[in-house]
């Protein structure tokens, strides 16, 4: 993900609080195959999640998105599921890191969270901090993430982040 | 202006004379931890950097846990993964089925974390140590992999709340009250990105498991950390584990804090959370007579010697109810041996218990105990989440051991003072 890059897709809402045992649940802990995570992603939340969505979509969701475990199965199912990114109205801090450290992106924005309505399509600019709800035309704002996260999505996540490090000490 | 105790600890190991709120820092890690879910991504992570050495082979410990004794081949492969990594950078603190433990009762038990240090771990739940007077918080397996490489973790300083818990706990009430309490007043996202500092006369008097009680959920408030200052408590119970220096640090008198709770301890009763949030908290009473099918005794949260000790008090000479499946799981192999020597297993059995390894199994759903469709479990453990210890529709009720042990007798959720007064 790159300050310049666009993402555009259709929305998928959620409620508050989807815990990491919704986005994947632990009886499909056992692999670390990025393709079989996806295939299970959003299954306790909504078991037909993987039948209608296709790649680019956009899961929508309210306060404390991804509490629960620190497993990172959940943002990497459902990065690997081709959900373009995450807009919700808060992120559980460990979800949060973790995203940030695989590249998915996240967006936290309580006013687009509570006003996208599911099937909207909604475009998100990440240099204006900008999403563009394309169906009901409306338009808004979120902070861009610190510097020193920037310089992590930057680099294509933490390890690349961490080699780089390593490389120029 | 002063510094809370989580500052401090984050300021000592950033390099940095002072530590405030919304400062990133990278720090240097004391211990960092994986177990068999979350370590595989970590080595795949690790090896595909091409780097040869990990940072320190004394402060990386594998606790294969979760899934163990491996339920399945799959897991099987992932426990491996954890061996062949442990074998080939001769790490220190590898822990094998029949010498482990669930890993956040097992790393104080070994002495592995002292006050003062800054602990990271891929698995919600490291936040435990805390109790212990260390910096201790919940990352993921890439932040994992990026520590075996570098010791180093990214941080945010957290801002902290302080918890002030008046009296002192009566009758049966225990830490794990204490905590469902304050998850129940704040809700699951009401400590989020925050540290929750517990304090007053009521902590003071707290025995250290039920500190490790109260750490360990923080996570369930949204928290990066918990935290109790350590005391003479923490000082009896590091003696004889601890090797290694262990810094006592204190929060300042004029530290700041986003927002301080105050509650009276004699006034919480022992608390149920009901499906599907840990926040949905009722004391005992309201909810008794509430029928269940499967009670657990265990976990990070509730699997430590005094909880067994509890449990076997009220169970002593009675009976499971008919309809009740009970398991109790000593959380380590330690805490296992002694249950033994002390009689508490025989009276598990007698009651008509299963009686398990160490393992986090039933807790996540895993194995050891899984749910089927429409099934109710009244548990020890953390998490109430939908589906979480079996199938989509069944449900989980969280409590303290004393309640455990008093619903697993009569088949529904009963107050431990109706089986036995305290």
């Amino acid at each position: 993900m790159t300050n310049e890059d666009m993402i555009k897709g259709k929305c998928w809402k959620f409620g508050n609080n989807i815990n990491t045992d919704e986005i994947i649940p632990a009886r499909y802990l056992n692999t670390t195959d990025t393709k079989e995570l996806a295939s299970h992603c959003m299954e306790d939340a909504d078991p037909n999640f993987m039948k209608k969505t296709k790649a680019g979509d956009i899961i929508v969701a309210g306060d404390n998105f991804g509490c629960g475990s620190s497993r990172e199965h959940a943002p990497i199912a459902i990065k690997a599921a081709g959900i373009s990114c995450v807009i919700a109205k808060s992120f559980a801090r460990i979800f949060f890191r973790n995203a940030i450290n695989i590249g998915l992106p996240i967006f936290e924005c309580p006013g687009a969270a509570e006003q996208i309505q599911e099937g909207d399509e909604v475009e998100v600019t990440l240099m204006n901090g900008e999403i563009l709800n394309h169906t009901s035309k409306k338009r808004f704002k979120f902070e861009p993430f610190p510097q020193e996260m920037q310089e992590i999505i930057q680099a294509g996540g933490l390890m690349n982040f961490v080699k780089k490090k390593m490389a120029a000490v | 202006m002063g510094m809370t105790i989580t500052e401090k600890i984050i300021a000592a190991h950033s390099g940095l004379k002072e530590a405030h709120p919304g400062q990133f820092v990278y720090a240097n890690v004391d211990i960092c931890l994986g177990n068999d879910i979350t370590a595989p991504i970590a080595i795949e992570e690790f090896e595909k950097t091409g780097i040869k050495k990990v940072f320190d082979s004394e402060k990386i410990v594998l606790v294969p846990d979760h899934f163990t004794p491996n339920k399945d081949i799959k897991s099987a492969q992932q426990s491996k993964s954890l061996r062949v990594f442990a074998e080939k950078h001769h790490l220190k603190h590898y822990f094998e089925i029949g010498r482990m433990g669930i890993e956040h009762a097992l790393l104080p038990e070994k002495g592995i974390v002292a006050p003062g240090d800054l602990v990271i771990g891929a698995d919600s739940h490291t936040c435990t140590y805390g109790a212990l007077g260390a910096f201790s918080t919940g990352v993921g397996s890439t932040d994992l992999a990026a520590c075996f490489a570098t010791g180093k973790v990214w941080l945010r300083v957290p801002e902290s709340i302080k918890f002030v818990f008046h009296g002192k706990v009566k009758n049966w009430t225990s830490g794990k009250d204490l905590i469902l309490y304050t998850i129940g007043k704040i809700g699951v996202d009401g400590a989020l990105y925050k540290s929750m500092e517990f304090t007053g006369s009521a902590i003071n008097h707290l025995p250290m498991d039920d500190r490790f009680a109260m750490c360990n959920m923080a996570i369930e408030a949204g928290a990066k950390s918990g935290i109790i200052s350590p005391d003479k408590n923490t000082e009896d119970y590091i003696k004889g584990r601890v090797k290694k220096k262990s810094v006592m640090y204190q929060s300042d008198p004029d530290a700041h804090y986003t927002k301080t709770y105050e509650f009276n301890a004699e006034e919480i009763s022992p608390q149920i959370a009901l499906p599907s949030l840990p926040e949905n908290t009722k004391p005992v009473e309201e909810v008794s007579g509430i029928k269940i099918d499967q009670v657990v005794i265990g976990s990070c949260t509730n699997g430590r010697i005094s909880d067994l000790q509890i449990a076997a008090k009220i169970l002593k000479g009675k009976k499971v109810h008919p309809s009740i499946r009970l398991i109790v799981i000593p959380a380590t192999q330690e805490i296992y041996k002694q249950a033994l020597q002390d009689g508490l297993i025989e009276i598990f059995i007698d009651a008509e218990a299963v009686v398990s390894t160490p393992t986090c199994g039933p807790c996540l759903g895993g194995h050891m105990g899984i749910l089927a469709e429409g099934e109710r479990a009244l548990s020890t453990t953390n998490r109430n989440f939908v589906g979480r210890m079996g199938h989509p529709k069944s449900e989980i009720y969280l409590c303290s051991p004393a309640v455990a042990a008093a619903s697993a007798i009569t088949g529904k959720i009963t107050p431990p003072d109706q089986i036995l007064r305290n």
